[in-house]
């Protein structure tokens, strides 16, 4: 027998001006496992949020097994069995598992045998689930997979009987992905309800057995999964036919302009994070690096693009080293040498959000002429080059006076690319490109990125969305653990060869 | 708590930078009646002497822009290094140390032409500032030390160390009080008093003087240098998201150092005013807290020249009045404005988003409802 | 002899010039380990020295004026809250108001109510603290190193002492081993992590000042109706700067910040001692140098030249729930 475990009946959302869930109405059985997909901006976090007290909602019902609750604070919903493991992991780095699982539940105010009883519940809970963890562990010591694990066990300690996972698999290699599945169906076996929000297709194929579409705040569709394919549900998600491939015509390859020898590079823990890397990409070739988000690709992108040290081994432009470990050239000498970066974080570095566009426009350039002579700006000059890139690029709205906070995420994404791709570099290293990018900035950007490669650039493009790598790479290079796994002509590749690589597993 | 949203594109700039700001003056003068009341005074009848002793005559009027000019200086000083995100709280000390620049500069070198004095005293006023404001500077870029408890101990460091000078090496022998010989009179700064002396006009004297129009250049100067220069532009960018400032090439270390040793400079021409200008002499804590005031300045000024001038103006009323006020009323000593301007520092500063978003949300709707009448 | 009754009137000025500096830390430690900047301690111990001193003589009773002066600090930690963690202004600038104010008010006050340029009147015998004398102290006094230790150095300290060095095993067991200091601390490292526990980060953090208005007051009150016998005008001189400074040397731990205070009480207490000494070539000392020295010390400790600290992670940033 089915019934209804969470109900949520005209749910709406908005902050400030922006409608963030129109009306929603959800219904999630008890003991199944249940998908929410939807793009980045569908409102899916937003609502699950709100499932978890961590917003209000401002107006609508929600229903626990057929009673209305008023779910005004976090400990609201876990007194009704709701749990939830977030995107980004809700632990106290320098404290162990246990105190952790134990915060704001520690059922007595001076630690003595209720921590003991804790700690032997969490050993059984441990056992049943396999989850294996070492609960005096530092969770700074544990790797992204055990510390999920740990969120799953504090919510089950928690006595979550609903489950919610926001984007679980987006730090994980296709092998943990594989393990954190079991795990969730042996949690649905047990009669626990599983709420999955992901904009991954396959997952939804592969783990549940119901489905909500999101779009633009609103539900757009509700269906069984086996009444379903990846086609239907992305067509719901985005409201057209989807490209997923973008038109690459066969350019011919120049030579090598950009070589990466034998690189060691540490990151700020002094721990080294990159390992003996090789690479080299050639003019008019985009250079598609695939992996899972911490194996290295944003410390090689910060060595390649003069941000961070170099441990040993060098960097060649146009064969002339330009970096290794004595010698370090900063941003601003390659930018003068025709090397341009578009970092994975745009607003924690590609852009400075408290100033107005025109000022992020030259950003990185602004001691050249014509912006500057002798350290003095030239508004006029500013102005004129600041309309004419954001017509070209698109960018809305078109004022260069704006500040750039008030730009959305692919309009600010897209202030840095004309920025960038302005100065018409030679090499060019792009992070994440289209990460919290909506899909029609998303098919502008790679088409730009395309058009430069047309043009003789040699592109370098680190990505964790296997698709975009696919899309848009000549040639495809795999990092894990900090070395180069796998490299691949991008014909004929297919997902699962390069997840294998991505966890390691190599030929 | 409210929870009023408003869509920051539409406030008109003058409802965030002017109307704001004074909603904030207002409730900082407020509670300032409040304590006069509470120290057994009239609120009322003090605003009155304030205002006569700041405007009411022209000897008056002249001590308030004499404040105005140490204001400008000191509030110019904070606002610079605060683009860069870092609190200089160090302006007293460096001011002092400014002085000895300025001081040892002059007695040096009197025998040169007046105005090349004037400029080598000015330029040993900046140096000596921006030195002292370069090892908080250093500490905080490379040790992280934070700047806001070293340039405080610095101020304690500054006053030790001027003491110890004046009483033990550069002292005027000739007298008990711990304060330097006084400057030979050619290169005295003119005073305003002088100057009208030369129109023909007599007045009484005031401590105003030219210093008043390097105060003004200096404001030019600011503004400039932050908004129309590389310079000001890498501050600026550290100040607001240093990792982005490092990906566009530019070093924090060095414009950490820049803004500090600016600001220093800044402070330092304080100098030029108290001892080229004024007393023509180190006399021992002559910086007399115009560095913590300098602060409240800047912050209602919201750290912009524009903002500045007024601020400083406003102080230098509230100083020249004040002094008014405590000739006249026995209850209230210099201190109490030390505690306005702490609330001033509070409400400018600390809680300017307090009435904030009720305030732009009513002018967003007034002028939306004119728009479409 | 000379050297052993020296040695003990030095560790018994350490004893008492820390006391002070061991409140402040403390307190400072529970602000900034629930995730807030406070640099108000100086301002805060002025008020309570000068609210501790005041009321002391208006209502004849020390403790009154304790207890009010802990009233007050509690009220200025709350003031700091609001601003910093309510309407999430900047910490810093909250607390250098906050130190602006506090000068000019109590000093102000001060004049205006007693007329003497900024000086409370002096407290009498009732109105004030008085040095402690162990039991048999005197009696004790003659045993070797036992009688010197308890009856010179350990016995007739003012009770503000005995307090502060019992306060910091009572903070470091509050801290680390009871459910408020888990969470206290996981306030200040991650929010919200703390949020999504169903815990009220706010509460928390105002429960955190909270206990550092009551712990600073004791400092206050310590120099106003203990060591001195009334308030004068900026009477704090720096001292809540130098707890900071002992604070982040001892890296935001109990034990760690006690060592340092004690450095700089021992600091102090060899500068009196110091003055007027010639030390070889060099001369005398300049009393200037003497008296500058716990600021000098200040800048080379947090110049780290003794190993670097890092804060509590979630510092000075105030908490915003909505993304």
């Amino acid at each position: 027998m089915v019934s209804p475990i969470l109900e949520l009946n005209n749910i709406n959302k908005s902050f400030g001006h922006v409608h963030a869930n129109k009306n929603i109405n959800l219904t999630i059985n008890k003991g199944t496992i249940h998908g929410i997909i939807g793009e980045n901006g569908a409102g899916k976090s937003t609502l699950m949020s709100i499932v978890f007290g961590l917003y209000q909602a401002n107006s609508g019902i929600i229903k626990v097994n057929g009673n209305e609750i008023k779910l005004r604070s976090p400990k609201d919903s876990i007194v009704n069995g709701i749990g939830m493991v977030h995107q980004h992991f809700m632990l106290v780095e320098n404290f162990t598992v246990l105190e952790n699982i134990i915060l704001g539940f520690e059922g007595e105010t001076i630690f003595g045998e209720k921590l003991q009883k804790a700690k032997e519940d969490l050993k059984k809970l441990c056992e049943t689930y396999n989850f294996n963890i070492d609960l005096d562990s530092t969770i700074s010591d544990l790797s992204v997979g055990f510390r999920q694990r740990v969120e799953i066990l504090k919510s089950l300690y928690r006595g979550a009987e609903i489950l919610i996972l926001d984007e679980p698999t987006g730090v994980l290699t296709p092998q943990e992905v594989d393990e954190l599945f079991k795990i969730l169906r042996s949690l649905k076996d047990e009669g626990k309800t599983i709420v999955l929000i992901t904009h991954k297709l396959i997952e939804i194929m592969d783990l549940t057995s119901e489905v909500s579409v999101m779009r633009q705040g609103e539900m757009v569709g509700h269906t069984k999964t086996e009444n379903t394919n990846k086609e239907k549900l992305a067509e719901m998600m985005v409201g057209r036919s989807v490209l997923l491939r973008v038109d690459k015509p066969e350019v011919k390859r120049g030579e090598v302009i950009f070589k990466v020898n034998d690189l060691t590079v540490k990151d700020d823990l002094d721990v080294i994070r990159v390992k003996n890397v090789n690479l080299e990409i050639r003019s008019g070739e985009i250079l598609g690096i695939a992996g899972v988000t911490g194996n290295g690709q944003t410390e090689l992108l910060e060595a390649l693009s003069g941000i961070r040290n170099v441990e040993s081994g060098n960097i060649e432009l146009f064969g002339e080293t330009i970096s290794h470990k004595d010698n370090y050239l900063n941003p601003r000498m390659l930018k003068e040498k025709g090397l341009a970066h578009v970092p994975e974080d745009r607003q924690r570095m590609g852009l400075v959000t408290d100033f107005k566009a025109y000022e992020n426009l030259i950003f990185g350039y602004h001691d050249q002429e014509p912006y500057s002579k002798s350290s003095i700006f030239n508004q006029k000059e500013i102005i004129q080059y600041a309309n004419k890139v954001m017509k070209e690029y698109d960018v809305r709205p078109s004022s260069p006076n704006l500040l750039t906070s008030n730009f959305s995420g692919g309009n600010q994404q897209k202030i840095i690319l004309s920025r960038e791709l302005n100065e018409n570099p030679k090499v060019l290293l792009v992070g994440q490109p289209t990460r919290g990018v909506d899909i029609g900035a998303i098919e502008f950007i790679h088409q730009r990125l395309i058009d430069m490669r047309n043009k003789g650039a040699a592109i370098l493009v680190a990505s964790v969305e296997l698709d975009e790598v696919l899309s848009l790479s000549d040639r495809i290079i795999v990092m894990f653990d900090g070395k180069i796994v796998g490299e691949k002509e991008n014909k004929n590749v297919t997902d699962r060869e390069l997840g294998l690589l991505m966890a390691g597993v190599t030929e | 708590m409210s929870n009023i949203v408003v869509d920051k594109t539409k406030v008109p700039w003058w409802v965030s930078n002017v109307i704001v700001p004074l909603v904030n003056l207002s409730l900082a003068l407020l509670v300032s009646g409040i304590f006069i009341f509470i120290a057994g005074e009239n609120p009322i009848e003090a605003v009155k002497l304030i205002i006569f002793g700041s405007f009411g005559y022209i000897q008056g009027f002249a001590y308030t822009l004499y404040y105005t000019t140490n204001f400008i200086f000191t509030g110019l000083a904070f606002a610079v290094a605060f683009h860069c995100r870092l609190f200089n709280i160090g302006g007293e000390g460096q001011a002092y140390i400014g002085g000895l620049g300025v001081f040892l500069v002059a007695i040096n070198l009197s025998f040169l032409p007046v105005p090349i004095v004037w400029l080598l005293a000015t330029l040993g006023a900046i140096l000596f500032g921006a030195a002292w404001a370069y090892i908080p500077a250093y500490l905080q870029s490379k040790r992280g030390s934070h700047v806001v408890i070293t340039t405080i101990m610095f101020n304690f460091i500054a006053s030790s160390l001027m003491i110890y000078l004046l009483v033990d090496v550069i002292r005027d022998t000739n007298q008990m009080a711990p304060h330097t010989v006084k400057l030979p009179e050619e290169i005295w700064l003119p005073s305003f008093e002088a100057l009208s002396g030369v129109l023909g006009i007599k007045i009484r004297y005031s401590p105003l003087n030219l210093t008043f129009l390097l105060a003004i250049a200096s404001l030019f100067f600011v503004w400039f240098l932050i908004w129309k220069t590389r310079w000001g532009y890498e501050m600026r960018a550290v100040g607001h998201n240093t990792q982005a400032a490092i990906y566009a090439g530019i070093s924090p270390h060095k414009n950490i150092i820049i803004a500090m040793c600016i600001s220093g400079g800044l402070a330092g021409l304080l100098g030029v005013n108290e001892i080229l200008g004024v007393s023509h002499k180190i006399q021992a804590g002559f910086p007399a807290g115009y560095g913590f005031t300098g602060i409240a300045v800047a912050l209602m000024g919201r750290n912009h020249p524009i903002g500045i001038l007024p601020a400083a103006f406003l102080f230098g009323i509230l100083y020249q009045g004040g002094s008014e006020v405590t000739f006249e009323m026995p209850n209230i000593t210099r201190y109490m404005f030390v505690a306005v301007q702490g609330l001033i520092i509070l409400f400018s500063g600390a809680l300017e988003n307090l009435f904030r978003p009720q305030i732009e949300s009513f002018f967003v709707n007034r002028l939306n409802r004119e728009v479409r009448s | 002899m000379e050297f052993v009754s020296d040695l003990a009137s030095l560790i018994n000025s350490t004893l008492r010039i820390s006391t002070p500096l061991v409140f402040a830390a403390m307190a400072g430690i529970f602000a900034e380990r629930s995730g807030v900047i406070d640099f108000s301690l100086e301002g805060k111990m002025l008020m309570a020295a000068f609210v501790a001193a005041v009321c002391s003589y208006y209502f004849g009773n020390p403790w009154i004026g304790l207890l009010m002066a802990i009233i007050v600090c509690v009220s200025l930690s709350m003031l700091h809250g609001f601003a910093s963690v309510t309407h999430k202004g900047d910490q810093v600038v909250s607390c250098v108001a906050i130190n602006i104010l506090i000068i000019g008010l109590t000093t102000a006050l001060a004049a205006a109510w007693f007329g003497q340029a900024g000086l409370t009147p002096t407290l009498t015998e009732e109105q004030r603290f008085l040095e402690v004398h162990l039991p048999f102290a005197d009696n004790l006094r003659d045993i070797p190193v036992i009688g010197t230790i308890y009856s010179d150095i350990l016995s007739g300290h003012y009770i503000f002492v005995y307090f502060a060095y019992i306060s910091v095993p009572i903070v470091y067991w509050v801290v680390f081993k009871t459910s408020f200091g888990l969470r206290l601390r996981a306030v200040g490292e991650n929010p919200s992590a703390v949020d999504t526990a169903g815990i009220n980060v706010f509460a928390m953090r105002y429960k955190a000042l909270a206990v550092n208005g009551i712990l600073i007051a004791f400092a206050g009150a310590h120099l106003s109706t203990a060591v001195n016998a009334n308030f004068f005008r900026e009477m704090s001189a720096g001292r809540g700067y130098l707890a900071l400074a002992a604070m982040i040397f001892g890296k935001w731990h109990p034990k760690t910040a006690l060592i340092a205070c004690m450095l700089f009480g021992f600091t102090d207490a060899l500068q009196i001692r110091l003055q007027g000494v010639e030390i070889p070539t060099i001369g005398e000392i300049p009393v200037q140098l003497i008296q500058a020295l716990p600021y000098i010390l200040t800048v080379v400790l947090l110049a780290g030249f003794v190993g670097k600290a890092i804060a509590p992670n979630a510092i000075g940033q105030p908490y915003i729930k909505e993304r």
